[in-house]
């Protein structure tokens, strides 16, 4: 049956509630592109989400859209999710010793002790 | 916009659903969650976990989608070019929150393409209230205020959800949901202060949505494992009747504030106990709603389907051969 609405525009596109057209095959929607924001100058570029697009000039139209309708931007990049290598969260354990590794910590040298116990030392002398 | 997720009682099969399960994986999911830490696209997760989410983020996606077209048809008749602009914004997030929300689901294995085929051949739901036509300005107002009102409830409950890609796109969605609220409530505002002609517009959309909103965040829970066990999960974060509490304790008030009266007389607060009282709205009417006979479905699924149609060239046009779907990240 032919659908009557309120709407005038669905009137006139005199839509068959029977019909069957508009499903999707394939990728039909595209692959996705990871969209990372920068909201202000020299702060660093964000992950803030993904967006379906054919390429990246598209991608780029629709991360603007979508990500940057309100609030700061200045600057946007779109990378294919293809394109991106990541880590697994089950090999987290990569990242475990990362605390141990005092030696990269500026507070693990404590030379004020050394200098205070040679001073000590040689101004008994 | 959004209702509270309609998930089956699947209460007999508890056992079923948790007996396939890896004990040793289940316990650290379990823990993971009871920890307040979030749960990410590859990790482990049980079935019923993967599938629930699906369901629930995909119905919530189509809810925003559907839910911009009783609005999207206001925009070239909204009252002044000011309430044109700000309704196209609206409905522009909208959109935009559907967006967002099929990536969440996409990361957990269902493609774009089949959420859309699901949803134009009827098997997915959305929100019951996108199902009422909006056939005044004043139902346009009272969507915008009251049903993305609603809508906010659910969505900060979810937010503290334990799925990291569904909780991140719910913070963006809240933070865009505040200028639906003022903008809903601003034209609210102005046709109830206005001449008795407008406030007698208000008063009439009021009485037609009140069902609908009643309907919103869905039956009184049965209680049941299977809902325990998604409570613990962190899949649903609260009972239909807690949210509806906490929609009626905070909007009712300023309904009535305005002069405007609500159609049922036994709604109150029960100052003792905290709770309102109301008089519960016709159930047999929802799931006749929800399962396709309401009086806006039909139209609803058959513009979806149109505009997937008409889109279907320009798509086939720019599509490349050699792309490559891969999931989403994040
Ligand atoms: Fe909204
Ligand atoms: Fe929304």
């Amino acid at each position: 049956m032919i659908i009557k609405s309120l709407d005038p525009r669905i009137d006139r596109a005199a839509l068959d509630d029977e019909s069957k057209v508009g499903e999707l095959s394939g990728n039909e929607h595209f692959q996705t592109y990871e969209v990372f924001q920068q909201v202000k100058r020299g702060t660093h570029h964000q992950h803030v989400g993904n967006v379906h697009a054919p390429n990246a000039e598209m991608a780029m139209l629709f991360a603007k859209e979508q990500y940057c309708r309100r609030g700061a931007a200045v600057n946007l990049w779109v990378v294919k999710t293809a394109d991106v290598f990541v880590t697994e969260y089950q090999d987290a354990d990569i990242f475990e010793t990362t605390e141990d590794k005092l030696y990269r910590d500026p507070n693990s040298y404590k030379v004020m002790d050394r200098i205070n116990a040679f001073k000590a030392r040689t101004s008994k002398v | 916009m959004y209702g509270n997720a309609y998930i089956e009682n699947d209460g007999n099969k508890v056992n079923s659903i948790l007996a396939d399960e890896d004990p040793i994986k289940l316990a650290e999911f379990e823990a993971r969650i009871a920890a307040g830490d979030k749960i990410e696209p590859k990790d482990w997760m049980p079935k019923e976990y993967r599938k629930q989410l699906v369901r629930m983020i995909e119905q919530h996606a189509h809810s925003e989608i559907i839910g911009s077209l009783p609005e999207g048809t206001w925009i070239t008749r909204a009252p002044g070019f000011r309430r044109k602009l700000a309704l196209m914004a609206k409905v522009q997030d909208e959109v935009g929150h559907a967006q967002l929300l099929y990536s969440a689901a996409e990361t957990l294995g269902k493609s774009r393409e089949d959420m859309t085929n699901d949803l134009i051949n009827g098997k997915s739901k959305y929100s019951n209230v996108f199902n009422y036509p909006a056939p005044t300005w004043a139902d346009s107002a009272v969507i915008a205020w009251l049903i993305d009102a609603g809508a906010i409830v659910n969505q900060l409950a979810n937010s503290k959800g334990s799925y990291g890609p569904y909780c991140r796109a719910l913070d963006r969605i809240c933070a865009e949901e505040s200028f639906h609220l003022k903008y809903g409530h601003d034209n609210v505002v102005f046709l109830a202060t206005g001449t008795p002609v407008q406030r007698a517009m208000v008063q009439e959309a009021l009485n037609r949505w009140w069902e609908p909103i009643m309907h919103f965040f869905g039956p009184p829970d049965k209680a049941s494992q299977h809902s325990e066990i998604l409570m613990r999960w962190k899949v649903k974060m609260g009972s239909n009747d807690s949210m509806r509490q906490t929609f009626l304790n905070m909007y009712v008030p300023k309904i009535w504030d305005l002069g405007l009266t609500l159609p049922d007389p036994n709604l109150r607060k029960n100052e003792e106990t905290g709770q309102w009282e109301y008089t519960e709205p016709n159930w047999e009417t929802f799931k006749q709603v929800i399962n396709g006979n309401g009086p806006c479905n039909k139209e609803r699924l058959a513009v979806r389907r149109m505009a997937e149609e008409n889109g279907r060239w320009v798509r086939k046009a720019l599509m490349s051969k050699t792309d490559q779907y891969v999931t989403p990240l994040a």
